[in-house]
């Protein structure tokens, strides 16, 4: 009994520990961030690796979520006989919610996860003690530049799915299923407000980027320098960073849109 | 991979992410660059039924402006509603606004009809001839006074 206490209050405390100890980490990238701006040309380096080769997985399934949303909202409104309001429905479902969490969710299983397995790999091979070595802080030089790099590319990234998204539900919608050309964009424009609608998506698409890059970056930099250790940091990634992208959508979605 | 190739790629992906931003807002959102180009005119409403702010303003069906805000006044116990109307639209004084539905399940919006008078509008003006929604429970309600009555006759 006293060994069931001792073992729960020790997984309290180390939770609290990482958590203090990620918000100090976080403190510390911020800090270290000036080299990363000074010398650009390491975050686009970084924005290369996570931001442009993400770009055929966020098309393709941006251009699919759109053309099956088109397909199921078709079938569900025209039971109402209003399917001229598809073009509103599609955009709205796409620009507040699922743009911005779908292409975070692909985002940290696709750039987060090698992220972490990169720098939780330099670790191992005690690169970044190598770096010390050398005075040059791993933080600033490694660290930092990837964060940013995640922090610019996920808005871009999100953006380029709810366009692709839009064009998709356009092409089943329209091209397809023959909606009223005019009222498909007409109905969306009235419906969709750029402060309100948009703009709440691209903060949304921002927050998570600071926190799926960071959670990344994070697990790598505190991953147990063995193989094991790396690959048990990169499925860690993945996991937290959707569990906190589900999350932090509802706290985000709860303040935002309040159904007025 | 050489810098001058990977800068291109970078480059193409951040104009593209600016490209789909600037999309959503013109195509998709209903962004417009001048935006203060609307004067506010005031109509007081018994009903505003299920009216909305943002809800558009229409004239013989064109769109000609938007609901600006919605209060309720209570001195005369009635809705408040600010229209915010295009400049280059121009209304008479004597101008009525009555709430409509378009279609059977679709949104509300304020239909506006211009009158006779040859003063128009100006901003801050009150519209004094206005028509308030219809209520689908009263009309329910007086269709069955109306049938109660007429059974009675017989």
């Amino acid at each position: 009994m006293l060994d069931l206490l001792r073992k729960l209050g020790h997984t309290v405390i180390d939770a609290v520990w990482r958590l203090g100890y990620a918000g100090k980490f976080f403190f510390l990238t911020l800090i270290g961030s000036g080299i990363s701006f000074r010398r650009f040309h390491l975050v686009v380096r970084e924005i290369y690796y996570t931001g442009v080769r993400s770009l055929i997985i966020i098309i393709v399934s941006g251009l699919f979520v759109g053309m099956v949303l088109a397909l199921q909202g078709y079938e569900t409104l025209q039971r109402y006989g209003s399917s001229s309001a598809l073009g509103v429905l599609v955009a709205l479902a796409l620009v507040r919610e699922l743009g911005p969490v779908v292409s975070a969710l692909l985002f940290a299983s696709r750039a987060g996860s090698a992220i972490t397995a990169e720098i939780g790999l330099m670790k191992a091979t005690e690169q970044l003690s190598a770096m010390e070595m050398m005075a040059v802080d791993p933080i600033s030089r490694v660290v930092a530049p990837r964060f940013w790099s995640g922090v610019i590319s996920l808005p871009l990234l999100t953006a380029i799915f709810n366009a692709m998204g839009i064009f998709g539900g356009y092409l089943i919608g329209v091209v397809l299923i023959g909606v009223d050309e005019g009222s498909f964009w007409s109905q969306m424009q009235a419906g969709v407000d750029f402060r309100e609608d948009i703009m709440n998506g691209v903060i949304k698409s921002f927050v998570f980027g600071i926190a799926v890059t960071l959670i990344a970056v994070f697990e790598g930099y505190d991953s147990p320098p063995t193989a094991e250790g790396v690959s048990g940091a990169t499925t860690r990634t993945v996991v937290t960073s959707s569990l906190v992208i589900l999350i932090l959508d509802f706290v985000l979605t709860s303040f935002m849109f309040r159904g007025v | 991979m050489e810098r001058t190739t990977l800068d291109l790629w970078v480059g193409i992906f951040v104009a593209a992410g600016m490209a789909a931003i600037l999309v959503l807002a013109l195509k998709v959102g209903n962004f417009s660059l001048n935006g203060s180009s609307t004067y506010p005119v005031y109509a007081y409403f018994d009903n505003i039924g299920g009216l909305k702010p943002r809800a558009p303003i229409k004239s013989a069906g064109v769109v000609v402006g938007r609901v600006a805000a919605i209060a309720f006044d209570q001195k005369q116990y009635k809705a408040r509603v600010t229209l915010n109307i295009d400049r280059q639209y121009q209304f008479s004084k004597d101008s009525t606004a009555s709430i409509l539905t378009s279609g059977l399940l679709g949104e509300q919006y304020i239909g506006l009809d211009t009158g006779a008078d040859d003063q128009m509008l100006k901003a801050g003006d009150t519209i004094t001839l206005t028509q308030s929604a219809i209520v689908l429970e009263k009309l329910i309600g007086q269709f069955i006074f109306n049938k109660a009555g007429s059974g009675n006759h017989q």
